[in-house]
């Protein structure tokens, strides 16, 4: 069921919610937490809202969407609610400001009223993030603040960004997009021999910030050189070479979906690597509430990382 | 012990507090004998290509088929994509099940049949070659328990149940029944423990990977809520109820002879009271959770006397909700003079400080009111109210029922006021939907259950020493049962024979209606 409220004030929208609530029994009472996703008034919004229902059906929460409207205009707050069916597991309120009332200040004051009682709040940038997301009205109040450096405008520059205003609690999906190629290289350390890493090459689009992160996070992990270029011309993450004494382990994705794994002395082995959809990221997200260390020291691990053109093997 | 490094510090990549990492299971692959009967098609074909999708496999994971029919690779791939399209959790993608199904063998033959086995030994061996499965292979035992025998020779003979090297493993999964009593059980034991070592051997009770039932561990150890009112003090029975409300079908050949109480009760409903009795393990390592449930299960024993504390009973034709069902002596092909019971209750003692004078009802049956599993901790009445009589006739007893399936979730059930000038008390409920949005996307028992297999990860299977301590409760009412009377019969769909509900009625006790 939607329901829109057009030209509403807050008070009358969470009049509204427990009325729902009334008339439809349990809504809102198993949820774990509340999503705030932040979006300019773009096509986007309707797929970044997608996407968190489809995560609510792992984490059922209540999602508001703060939606900045134009700012040349008269104040104004336009309201619909989403419950049932069109909701997913969750229920939307969706917050559309015009005015001053598209301003971040605002749009915090607007969703404190709707946030569930004693759960964690979780913030959404799927687009442009605030330079420090901990700082941002919204993002305070706020336990987790999802960022995608990817979505951005300059990725790279943003991830850089990140990188020298993290606050613990911070996420990007760039980091998420990685959790598969990370576990891959982690079980293929798991294997005998059981040799140290003598040097890294990671290799991937120019503006992939995905890349650097993953380099990052060897850079992190190894206390060897990490080197990054930019070879693969498209996709993201092209590849990645840990070289050990008795040969190199090689996690090769030359077209964006499957990737190939070569050890010495072992046949070579396919996997599927597909870019994970915005909803799969999401619910990882959601999974964890707390600060994500591990992503803190990649993101340091970036300033080790040496950049070039040819890997350190140079064998092309 | 295997290439799996147990310690995570070996290897720099790992981090404790990486917990977005998953455990990918290492190179290796999985052969099923029996792949063509209802259980695989169902539930384990669906549960690898899951496990794929979801990104869990190894690359380079082999799925080798073994069953008595003239199929060609091909033909195997065919019947394991028409079970992944059927029966898969999650989305169909066409390059997951290109890489999987690039890793499919299928292996002709019949258990006794040497040559055939020696081919599976070939095949094994060129997997570890061409997809790199580094001499590491699971076999699942999807067959009847009379084969066990001679298939575990065969895979001894053939070489295949012992691994070349000291880095690599060989392990084997089977599925209940665990015997059908606690002689067949020990001999059953001996035999495979003869050819795989016993932490080789993987039992798979589909129970134990269910979500709710990780969850009682959770709901009891990680809140300070409900320990405190775990015990004798505060609990008056415990209510464990699994129901289902098909009949046997085609079944019935299996299920005579077997009866309810085997079927379901000596593992599902006695782990389930393990998970609810035991006390707290020292740590969720798989060893120190596996004492603590080897502990309560050595201190259950049946209530005496039998004849009072347990009931059987057996369906006959009857309304199945808007269908009229035939009864079980009618089911094509089942013996009509059949003693099987369909129905079985019993009732458990604890002999704990914690638990002593608490009856545990473990009940199960078929063609019963609906489809449900689920425990009620059912507590005492307060020992005084302030009340007067009038004001609490309403009123029962306090009860928290864990919902295992479907609907999963929590329920406590307590004491409200009812609105209006006079003071009156009626039970209400409050309820977590741990079901209601969680069910669509948690993964289903069986991929849990291999996935942890594959990674030599025994917490969520039942050892030798429990399939025996659940026999050696068991065993009495079943030679009771044997040697004496018939099982009561009950019509389909409702709540089983008047015997069960005497059981509890006797102490003034009533089941609850899940």
């Amino acid at each position: 069921m939607i329901v829109d409220m057009p030209a509403t004030s807050t008070s009358q929208v969470s009049k509204k919610l427990v009325q729902l609530r009334e008339q439809g029994g349990v809504l809102a009472l198993g949820r774990v937490l509340t999503l705030v996703v932040v979006t300019d008034d773009t096509t986007s919004t309707e797929n970044a809202i997608e996407s968190a229902n489809a995560a609510s059906r792992q984490h059922p929460c209540r999602v508001i969407v703060l939606v900045r409207g134009a700012r040349q205009a008269a104040a104004r707050l336009d309201a619909q609610i989403r419950v049932g069916g069109d909701a997913g597991a969750s229920e939307v309120i969706v917050l559309r400001g015009y005015g001053p009332q598209a301003s971040a200040e605002a749009g915090a004051s607007m969703a404190v009223p709707m946030l569930l009682p004693d759960a964690p709040v979780v913030a959404w940038w799927p687009n442009t993030a605030p330079a420090v997301p901990a700082h941002d009205p919204v993002g305070q109040l706020t336990h987790r603040r999802i960022t995608d450096a990817a979505a951005e405008k300059h990725p790279l520059r943003a991830l850089e960004q990140r990188a020298s205003n993290y606050v613990p609690g911070d996420s990007d999906l760039a980091w998420t997009r990685l959790t598969l190629w990370r576990a891959l290289l982690a079980a293929a350390l798991d294997q005998p021999p059981y040799e140290d890493v003598t040097s890294a090459d990671v290799d991937g689009e120019a503006d992939s910030p995905s890349t650097d992160l993953l380099a990052g996070w060897l850079a992190s992990r190894l206390p060897v050189p990490v080197k990054r270029t930019k070879i693969g011309a498209a996709g993201g993450v092209h590849s990645v070479r840990l070289n050990r004494p008795s040969g190199p382990i090689e996690l090769i994705r030359p077209d964006a979906k499957i990737g190939s794994l070569t050890q010495p002395g072992q046949p070579q082995r396919r996997v599927t690597l597909q870019r994970r959809s915005l909803s799969d990221c999401l619910s990882e997200e959601l999974r964890r509430l707390e600060p994500d260390e591990v992503y803190a020291e990649a993101l340091a691990g970036m300033a080790r990382v040496r950049r070039g053109r040819v890997p350190s093997g140079s064998r092309r | 012990m295997t290439a799996l490094a147990s310690d995570p510090r070996s290897n720099p990549l790992r981090d404790p507090r990486d917990k977005r990492m998953p455990r990918i299971a290492g190179p290796s692959g999985l052969v099923i004998f029996g792949v063509t009967g209802d259980l695989s098609r169902r539930k384990l074909m669906p549960a690898v290509y899951d496990l794929a999708n979801r990104g869990l496999l190894p690359p380079g994971f082999a799925l080798t088929g073994f069953a008595r029919r003239d199929w060609t690779g091909e033909d195997f791939g065919q019947v394991v994509y028409q079970a992944v399209r059927e029966h898969s959790r999650t989305p169909f993608r066409q390059t997951v099940w290109d890489r999987l199904a690039e890793g499919f063998r299928f292996v002709a033959g019949s258990f006794e049949d040497d040559a055939a086995f020696d081919r599976l030994a070939e095949t094994v061996d060129e997997l570890d070659r061409v997809r790199g499965t580094d001499g590491n292979h699971a076999f699942y035992l999807s067959i009847p328990p009379a084969a066990f025998p001679i298939v575990c020779k065969q895979l001894a003979r053939s070489g295949l149940a012992g691994q070349d090297q000291p880095d690599q493993w060989r392990r084997v999964v089977i599925e209940k029944p665990f015997g059908h009593n606690l002689a067949s059980a020990r001999e059953l034991n001996a035999i495979v423990n003869d050819v795989f070592p016993e932490e080789s051997v993987f039992r798979i009770d589909h129970y134990l990977g269910k979500e709710t039932v990780q969850n009682i561990l959770a709901l009891r150890f990680a809140n300070q809520l409900f320990e405190p009112i775990w015990n004798a003090n505060y609990v008056d029975h415990v209510q464990i109820t699994m129901a289902e409300d098909i009949g046997l079908g085609g079944r019935a050949g299996y299920y005579d002879g077997i009866g309810a109480a085997r079927d379901v009760i000596q593992n599902h409903l006695l782990q389930l009271l393990a998970f609810t009795a035991m006390e707290e393990p020292v740590s969720f390592s798989p060893a120190k959770l596996r004492a603590e449930k080897i502990k309560v299960l050595s201190a259950t024993k049946l209530a005496l006397p039998l004849d009072q504390t347990t009931a059987r009973g057996q369906y006959t034709a009857g309304w199945q909700g808007n269908e009229w069902v035939i009864g079980l002596k009618e089911e094509k092909g089942f013996n009509p003079d059949s003693r099987t019971e369909t129905y079985a209750a019993i009732t458990c003692a604890i002999d704990t400080r914690r638990w002593a004078g608490v009856p545990f009802y473990l009940r199960t049956g078929k063609r019963l009111g609906r489809r449900v599993t689920e425990i009620a901790i059912v507590f005492k009445r307060a020992p005084h109210l302030p009340f007067d009589s009038t004001m609490t006739e309403e009123l029962g007893q306090n009860a928290l029922v864990i919902r295992v399936q479907p609907d999963e979730g929590v329920t406590i059930r307590f004491g409200s006021k009812v609105p209006g000038s006079a003071m009156e008390v009626r039970d209400v409920t409050m309820d977590f939907g741990y079901g209601l949005s969680f069910t669509e996307d948690s993964p289903e028992a069986y991929e849990r259950l291999i996935l942890d297999m594959l990674l030599g990860e025994p917490s969520l299977f039942p050892v030798d020493e429990e399939v025996e301590l659940s026999w050696r409760i068991l065993d009495p009412v079943l030679e009771r049962w044997a040697a004496e009377g018939e099982p009561e019969p009950y019509p389909a769909g409702g709540w089983g024979p008047p015997s069960g509900d005497a059981v509890l009625a006797r102490s003034g006790r009533v089941w609850r209606r899940p």
